[in-house]
């Protein structure tokens, strides 16, 4: 059970990364990501089918998402249409274009196939206990690519991405077009997510175009949950740490409410809500401890 | 370096907002020029600024940089060549991040590559640079900018600027919002670099006399056109007196709510 929840945690956590950058970082409220994560699936699944090289596949559904993320960028810089609907359009697009990937279908199932998560259980099989086996793989997965995200932001465009989610006239001072930014980032943003759809697509042993409903909702709750482990930090490496473990918790909630919400009447129905009501308290738990933090300041000041 | 050829700028055209905030102008601005700029609230002095920088388009009229046409050159790729501190000190640097990450984003100009360059020895140019400042911030680089005062992050601004070795720096009265210590700080060490790397340089600024006692020309703005426009010894000649009166014989018309505005 806590296997489980852990491997979810991680699976998604590669998703929350993505929110986190578009969110968090870029400020740009992002919602192509319900559209992307089937997409990922989507591609993922059909290269499983087509036997192409696995690896080959992830790298599919990353580039996938990326460019996802890219028609979003590019409708809003172009067209001047506000981020919140331009994630709108291409999410509404997608939903097309995954059951396209599909074949026609609305899911399509590969649990007769070999994947990765079979790859890697039978060549640790017998070295690793097996419940663990997947367990080692998602953790050792999710610490890569956190790392690489942390090294991205270090770097010169990374730390300019950090600096235009704060001060766009400050990057358009430094001479560097918003626009391109923007792009690269909620691209790079979608492609994590894809990247978490086609791993999630391995796991469930199927791809539907509903695997995307409500994601950006568990992404938010996610990310918020992480910010709560710690007050304030501006370490890239931190707030990464904080968004897989938010992921984490966010989605042992979602297993209590799934396993024990019986006792007070709750069916699979009722987790769509459930999510909403969290971010809701979340918010009002934020708003508190931000008064607070200005309560407190304006005590010490007088 | 720069030179605007009968630029104006109409906001809101056909509309009853329609307002010329910019009435066919003509300026040349010479290599070396330092050029303090006054004008009453509204004259359409950051217009100006906005139009040079690229931050708005002319309704008419073409800007030249070293004689190439500019008027279409967006924003982000003149700020190569143009630098530009605005009056909100905000706008200058990211509070998310720390001093040494600000200082290495803004150290050069143009799009960032994948790559490393913030290191051992880049730190110790900045530590460097920063004594200048004289504010003890080569101590404090591993800081959030959130935790520096106003007047620091301005000084700061105007020393990545410098850095950056911009052909004419914008500078949109960059001390007004600094408690009257910091505003001094501020001002001098523009003086001082102005001077050092012999920028050109267009200063807007509300203090009369401090457009008298800084540069080498001033340019005197009202309702979107450049009243007035003095240099060298002209300049140097000049007085707060002389400068209102100049307004009055010009405008033949009284100061009204405008005086304060344009108090020494
Ligand atoms: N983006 C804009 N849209 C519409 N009107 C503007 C805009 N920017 C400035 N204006 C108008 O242009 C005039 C000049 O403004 P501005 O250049 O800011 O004056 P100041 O000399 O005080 O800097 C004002 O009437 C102002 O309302
Ligand atoms: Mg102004």
């Amino acid at each position: 059970m806590i296997e489980g929840i852990l491997v979810e945690g991680l699976i998604y956590g590669i998703m929350v990364l993505g929110v986190f950058i578009t969110f968090r970082v870029l400020d740009f409220p992002d919602l192509t990501v319900d559209g992307s994560f089937p997409l990922g699936a989507a591609l993922m699944v059909q290269c499983i089918l087509l036997d192409v090289n696995l690896w080959l596949a992830l790298l599919v559904a990353f580039i996938g998402g990326m460019l996802a993320g890219m028609v979003t960028a590019l409708i809003h810089n172009h067209l001047r249409v506000p981020n919140l609907l331009a994630g709108i359009l291409t999410m509404t697009m997608l939903y097309s274009v995954n059951i396209r990937i599909l074949g026609n279908r609305a899911n399509v199932p590969v649990l007769e196939h070999e994947t990765i998560l079979t790859k890697v259980s039978e060549r640790f099989s017998g070295i690793i206990p097996d419940e663990y086996i997947l367990l080692l793989f998602f953790i050792v997965v999710a610490i890569v690519i956190k790392i690489l995200i942390d090294l991205f932001f270090r770097t010169d465009l990374g730390m300019t991405l950090g600096a235009m989610g704060n001060n766009e006239q400050m990057v358009i001072s430094q001479g560097v077009d918003p626009k391109t930014l923007k792009t690269i980032g909620v691209g790079l943003s979608n492609g994590l997510v894809a990247l978490s759809g086609a791993f999630a697509a391995q796991y469930l042993g199927f791809a539907d175009v509903g695997l995307g409903q409500g994601i950006i909702v568990s992404g938010l709750a996610s990310v918020m949950i992480g910010e709560f482990l710690v007050m304030k930090s501006n370490r890239i490496g931190v707030l990464t740490l904080c968004a897989i473990l938010g992921s984490i918790l966010f989605h042992a909630v979602l297993y209590l409410g799934r396993y024990y919400g019986y006792v007070i009447h709750m069916t699979p129905n009722d987790l769509n809500l459930i999510k909403g009501i969290l971010i809701i308290i979340l918010l009002i738990l934020t708003q508190a401890k931000k008064l607070k933090k200005v309560a407190i300041k304006a005590v010490v000041e007088k | 370096m720069i030179e605007l050829k009968n630029v104006s700028m109409l906001f809101n055209p056909g509309t009853v907002n329609e307002n010329l905030a910019i009435s066919t102008i003509n300026l040349k601005v010479k290599e070396g020029d330092f050029i303090t700029v006054i004008g009453s609230n509204g004259a359409g002095k950051s217009t100006l600024f906005n139009l040079v920088a690229g931050t708005i388009i002319p309704s008419q009229g073409t800007i030249l940089a070293n004689d190439r046409d500019i008027t279409r050159e967006p924003e982000y790729r003149r700020a190569r060549y143009i630098g530009r501190i605005f009056q909100n000190p905000l706008l200058g640097t990211a509070s998310n991040m720390s001093l040494e990450d600000n200082m290495m984003i803004t150290y050069r100009k143009g799009f960032k590559w994948l790559k490393r360059s913030l290191n051992n020895k880049m730190r110790e140019f900045f530590r460097a640079e920063l004594v200048q400042l004289e504010m003890g911030l080569e101590d404090r680089m591993k800081e959030n900018l959130a935790m520096f005062s106003g007047g620091q992050r301005q000084a700061l601004t105007l020393l990545m600027m410098v850095l950056s070795k911009p052909e004419l720096i914008l500078l949109d009265e960059h001390t007004a919002a600094l408690d009257p210590k910091n505003a001094e700080i501020v001002l001098e060490l523009t003086n001082k670099f102005i001077r050092e790397y012999n920028l050109t340089s267009m200063m807007i600024t509300h203090n009369m006399s401090h457009a008298i006692e800084f540069g080498n020309r001033l340019l005197m703005m009202d309702k979107g056109e450049i009243i007035f426009d003095v240099e060298g010894d002209a300049k140097r000649e000049l007085t707060v007196e002389k400068l209102i009166e100049k307004f009055h014989e010009i405008r033949h018309a009284s100061f009204g709510d405008d005086k304060a505005l344009l108090s020494p």
